[in-house]
This record gives C-alpha cells, sequence and structure tokens, in this order.
C-alpha cells in the first residue's frame, strides 16, 4: 500500500510539461507557494505535534518543546 | 536594411529595454522593507481542560536578491487540566502533585487530571538564506531557541536548495539538530516507581535530564505545468535521550476487579511512573501539490509517519482557496489524521504481572483519529495589509486497544478530545 501509493506519486511526474519562465505568472502568486501562510502552518503544526505523536513531512527542526 | 530586421533591432531594443526595467524593479524589491505578519490564536479544550493563549510576530526581509532574513518570536501560555494518564475508576482516586507536597482527589467516574497545569513558553527562530555557488543554488541557515518552565531546547539547521531543469525541478538536502533539557517540577521520576503519598519522598532520578534529536530531509519540488507545483519530501529523524513524560503516571489495578491496588507501602500509591523507550527512530514521507483552477487555488497534502515505537500515522490536508477579489478570500480548510497505538501503550498495568520493558497510558501515544474542520477569511487592507480571521473545531476520536478488567468496563479509559481554535492576525510591511 505505502510503496504502490510513493509509486503512484512519482509517476505523476512523467505527466510534467515544461513550463518556461514567462508561462510562470500564475505559479509566481503568492497563494501558490506550498505554504501560503508560514504563521497558520506553523501554529498548527505545534498544536498538532502537542496532540498527536507524529510530526514533520515539511522541514527539519523547529524547535522541541515541553508539550510531548 | 530590410524591413524585417528593422521590426527585429526596435523588438531587441524593447525587450533589452523591459529586461532593464524587471532589473530595476528587482533592484526595488531589494529594498522594500520588512514583510510582517502578527497573529494571536485562541485555543481551548472542552470539559475545562487545556486553553492557550498564542501570539507570534514574524518579519522577513530581502537584504539583497536571494538573500532573505526572517525573525520569529512566539509566545505560549497555557493553563487548564491535562490528563495525568491514570484512568476513570469507580473509586475515589488521591495524586500528589508533581512537587509531591500536596494532593488532589477525583471523584468516581471522572478522567483524572493534573489542574496545576501552568506554563508560559518563549520561542524565538531565525532563518538566513542566501545564495551560494551561482544563481541555481541557495543555503539556509537556521536557528531557534526556546525556554519555558520545565524546558529548554535549542536548535540549529541548514538546507541546500538546488534549481535545475529550467528552475522546474528543486532538489534540497536539509539537516537540523535539536538539543533540549528536561527540569519537570519536583524532578525527574524514577520509571515504573510508585507515586507517593504528599511529603513522603517523591521517588525522583535527578533534577534534570536531555533529549537530542537529528533530522535528515531529502526534498524535490517539481513544476508539473503551468498550473501546478508539487513536492515530495522524505524525512529521517533520530531521537535519543530522555523521552518520558515526566507528569503521565499508569494505574496499577487488581486483576479481577479492575481497581486500583491497596499498595503493601501505605506512603506508595497505586500509581507508576511511565517508562518509554529512550531512542526513536521515525520515517516520514510527504507529498503535497498546489493546483491552480481558474482563480481559486488547491492546497493538499498527504504525509506517511511511522517510527520503531509502532506508531504508524497518515494525515491528509486540505485548503481551498475560494478568490473573493479585490486579494479577499476565503479559505475552508479540512484535515484527517489517524494514528496507530505504540506498542506500549497501554490503559493500566495489572499487579502480580511482571512490569513490560516499556509501558506508558499517554493518550497521544494511543489509537485514535483526528478531524479538523476550518475557514478563513482574510482581507486586503491598504496597499500591503491583510487583515484574516480563522476558526478551526479539532475532534478526537480515541479507539480502545486493550481488554477492560471488572471495573474497567464501565468507564471510558481513554475519553475524545474537542478543542477549538481562533486566529486573529495582520500581515502589513513596513
Amino acid at each position: 500500500m505505502r510503496i504502490s501509493l510513493i509509486i503512484c506519486c512519482l509517476l505523476s511526474l512523467s505527466a510534467c510539461t515544461t513550463v518556461q519562465p514567462w508561462e510562470k505568472d500564475l505559479l509566481a502568486k503568492p497563494s501558490m507557494s506550498l505554504v501560503p501562510s508560514e504563521v497558520d502552518n506553523a501554529l498548527d503544526e505545534h498544536i498538532y505535534f502537542s496532540k498527536e505523536a507524529s510530526l514533520g513531512g515539511q522541514g527539519v527542526g523547529g524547535g522541541g518543546c515541553g508539550c510531548n | 536594411m530590410s524591413e524585417h530586421s528593422s521590426i527585429r533591432n526596435k523588438l531587441s531594443l524593447a525587450s533589452a529595454t523591459l529586461l532593464q526595467m524587471g532589473n530595476a524593479a528587482a533592484a526595488d524589491d531589494t529594498d522594500n522593507g520588512w514583510d510582517i505578519s502578527t497573529a494571536v490564536l485562541f485555543y481551548q479544550e472542552n470539559n475545562g481542560r487545556v486553553s492557550a493563549i498564542e501570539p507570534v510576530i514574524s518579519g522577513s526581509r530581502e537584504l539583497a536578491e536571494g538573500e532573505k532574513i526572517n525573525l520569529k518570536l512566539v509566545l505560549d501560555s497555557l493553563t487548564g487540566a491535562s490528563p495525568n494518564g491514570a484512568h476513570a475508576s469507580s473509586s475515589v482516586q488521591t495524586f500528589t502533585n508533581p512537587s509531591g507536597r500536596q494532593t488532589y482527589t477525583v471523584t468516581p467516574g471522572d478522567t483524572p487530571l493534573d489542574d496545576t497545569f501552568l506554563d508560559t513558553r518563549v520561542a524565538l527562530s531565525g532563518s538566513w538564506e542566501m545564495p551560494v555557488l551561482d544563481e541555481y543554488s541557495r543555503v539556509i541557515l537556521g536557528a531557534n531557541l526556546s525556554k519555558e518552565y520545565d524546558y529548554a531546547s535549542l536548535g540549529a539547521s541548514a538546507s541546500f536548495q538546488r534549481d535545475t531543469n529550467n528552475r522546474n525541478t528543486t532538489y534540497s538536502v536539509s539537516l537540523g539538530l535539536n538539543a533540549d533539557t528536561i527540569s519537570p517540577s519536583g524532578g525527574i521520576p524514577t520509571p515504573f516507581a510508585n507515586m507517593r503519598v504528599a511529603d513522603s519522598g517523591t521517588n525522583r532520578d535527578g533534577a534534570d535530564d536531555t533529549k537530542t534529536i537529528t533530522d535528515l530531509m531529502f526534498g524535490l519540488t517539481q513544476v508539473i505545468n503551468r498550473r501546478t507545483l508539487m513536492q515530495f519530501n522524505l524525512g529521517l529523524s533520530e531521537s535519543s535521550g530522555y523521552m518520558n513524560d515526566p507528569y503521565k503516571i499508569i494505574s496499577l489495578i487488581d486483576d479481577v476487579t479492575g481497581l486500583p491496588i491497596t499498595p503493601a507501602d501505605s506512603n506508595d500509591l497505586p500509581y507508576l511512573y511511565e517508562n518509554r523507550p529512550d531512542a526513536r527512530s521515525r520515517q516520514i514521507f510527504f507529498w503535497k501539490t498546489v493546483h491552480h483552477l481558474t482563480e481559486d487555488v488547491i492546497n493538499v497534502s498527504y504525509r506517511y509517519h511511522t517510527d520503531d515505537w509502532g506508531i504508524d500515522s497518515h494525515t491528509i490536508d486540505f485548503h481551498y482557496r475560494y478568490e473573493l477579489g479585490n486579494g479577499n478570500y476565503l479559505q475552508p480548510h479540512l484535515r484527517y489524521y489517524s494514528q496507530g497505538a505504540a506498542d506500549f501503550f497501554t490503559t493500566a498495568l495489572v499487579d502480580g504481572q511482571p512490569l513490560p520493558d516499556y509501558a506508558s497510558s499517554d493518550y497521544r501515544l494511543g489509537d485514535f483519529e483526528t478531524r479538523t474542520i476550518g475557514l478563513k477569511y482574510a482581507m486586503r487592507t491598504g496597499e500591503t495589509g491583510e487583515f484574516s480571521v480563522r476558526a478551526e473545531l479539532i475532534s478526537q476520536t480515541q479507539n480502545d486497544v486493550t481488554t477492560p478488567i471488572g471495573d474497567q468496563a464501565d468507564y471510558d479509559l481513554t475519553p475524545d478530545l474537542d478543542s477549538y481554535i481562533v486566529q486573529v492576525g495582520y500581515n502589513f510591511r513596513f
């Protein structure tokens, strides 16, 4: 299941088309960034880190906390 | 000279002018001051459990082309009550608070909560992004520091990113190191030792202990087409040192009645301090896609997490940014999280049976699902300002992993948890 999901995700890369610099108007919009709001994202990560046993995936470090 | 070449010359000139304007604009961008994000988060759990207020201020500034710094300060003020790990029972239960000097009593049927939970955390972090080698590569150096009453954390990170394929593909490798010190109220409890009656000694192993965490992450970000961006991360994390929650205990129950036992030593209480392994290896796979519809944007991610404590989890996260025009938007948010219990998670230890190597009744190591539903509204104000408000409901549903014994069958040993957040934010440039 895990492996098939990863393979599926990687296969989707084969659908890539080369996007030229002058075609990146939409990709350059702030709303299209991977993390549109760093503050919302960090606050959410902190809440879920203190209530669940998983963390990470989007970056490294970030600081420990006595909450977990 | 032909008419064609004349047009070509004019086009070249126009292009050159545009490019120069572009450079000038880029130069101006480096002097745009600070981009400031501020927010205050309110967090509240049901049944009078934890509540928190968390103000944040974050600022970033471009120092030169490709060079940027970011600084962030977070305060986190917590009050309320937190489950101590023991479970509900038909007997009155008395506990000693972490200092070992006072007691609190829980009525039959209630989940034991330690209501002395009170803390303020200050966290400061910064990062510095700079180009290296050539215009396609950069390094981001980060540092973070946080301090609370019983916990201090110091961390550093470094990330290398390289663009290839016409900047349609970005590879990254990141390393993070964290060193934490835990100084619990009353000292470090001896694993599997009994909680003691107040003022009769506390079964402690010194005043503080340490933990280190090393994170390594490999990332790939790929432009799929003009409207779609995809990210894959593979994370490896090694923790070692003191991994217990010093405030968590485990009920020691009778093998027939399921009630807390009466210990032979009258100064012992029928609760043992938890004991977790002193090392943990985690692996994380993360996938995210951002897709631009006609106006709106979908941001969806999936995370698979597994570790050698036996905790496997799946997280699906979905944001839909619905554009209202003039820079205003509504953003619904859905999140689903599912976690299997740690191998050593248990609701109680049974008297007379040999102690396992490790055990914990911390509900966060149990088998549960979390569902989140939220909505954010953001409104453009002035040239660079954005005011936003968001609210989310978080619902955690615990599943039973052990077969109840006697009295245990009458109670919810792993109660569910509902909480909500409200956040107000304002971003601006100055």
